[in-house]
């Protein structure tokens, strides 16, 4: 029986320039602060930074996974807390948790909270009030 | 130059269609590191009752901010690009997207709000089928930094 506060398991995200590159292709965010480090530091930023919708659009495949439908994501929110500077040579690496945090019977809906945290630059929060609506059952 | 208050409540005219390709669900679920075989798999998105390849749940934030960029682009906004930051998403589908369907965004500006310098604009993106279908809502705040941040 499922409970509130229960967890869904945890995950490890690990992100290269090329992974970079290859969402701005495939989404069509194009802006250079994510692969330009001349671009990037000129706005005062350490060097080059994942996009965030590259965080959260990884972040809820541990969702995926444990309802294990894709579709059944009925609403996924977060705030973007700190941005993730991705290495050129050792990248990012992040962890991705997540627990139950309101079951709603009635609506036939779970909704689960996700941390995304990054180990490498001192724990920071890298998405806050990330929760995802899932569907159960299909 | 700042963000002009009287953008709340704008709405812009809509994306062209879109239309959903199976190669692009692959190519985005690829770069989201989104392994489920319904966005890769024909046979493994029917099992699941789907028409057609699934979008990953972010996927249509690619059609959305084609719709927002109205928004940056209006000479009247006052939105410097260079000083905006993504501040928060959501996506809050009515169903997800698959593989064939004929989309369209059209963004309307839900808030500005301006604190401490700083100001945060809020839009809403209405996605629904050529045929008129409710699909998703994707709403996006830019934080649009003050001349001294």
């Amino acid at each position: 029986m499922m409970q509130k506060g229960d967890s869904i398991g945890s995950t490890t995200v690990t992100l290269t320039r090329a992974d970079l590159v290859r969402y701005a292709g495939a989404s069509g965010d194009f802006n250079p602060i994510h692969w330009s480090e001349s671009t990037a530091r000129s706005v005062q930023l350490p060097g080059v930074i994942a996009h965030g919708m590259l965080t959260m659009g990884a972040a809820v495949q541990l969702v995926t996974d444990w309802c294990g439908d894709p579709g059944a994501v009925l609403d996924y929110q977060t705030r973007f807390s700190a941005t993730v500077p991705v290495d050129e040579v050792a990248g990012a690496t992040l962890e991705v948790s997540g627990k139950v945090a309101k079951i709603d019977d009635d609506a036939g809906t779970v909704r689960i909270d996700l941390t995304v945290t990054d180990p490498g630059h001192g724990d920071a929060k890298i998405l806050t009030k990330a929760q995802a609506v899932v569907r159960l059952g299909h | 130059m700042g963000v002009n208050p009287d953008l709340q409540g704008r709405t812009y005219p809509p994306t062209e269609p879109y239309v959903v390709g199976r190669e692009k669900i692959r190519e985005f679920a690829a770069a989201v590191q989104a392994t489920h075989p319904a966005h890769t798999d024909l046979a493994a998105a029917r099992g699941l009752g789907y028409a057609d390849l699934v979008a990953p749940p972010t996927f249509l934030v690619t059609l959305a901010q084609r719709a927002e960029a109205a928004v940056v682009a209006d000479p009247d906004a006052g939105i410097d690009f260079s000083r905006v930051v993504h501040a928060d998403e959501r996506f809050t589908h009515r169903r997800p997207a698959v593989a064939g369907d004929e989309l369209i965004g059209a963004t309307t500006v839900e808030s500005v709000k301006t604190l401490g310098g700083h100001t945060m604009v809020t839009t809403a993106t209405e996605i629904t089928t050529t045929g008129g279908e409710a699909v998703s809502t994707v709403r996006s705040t830019l934080l649009v930094r003050g001349e001294e941040a």
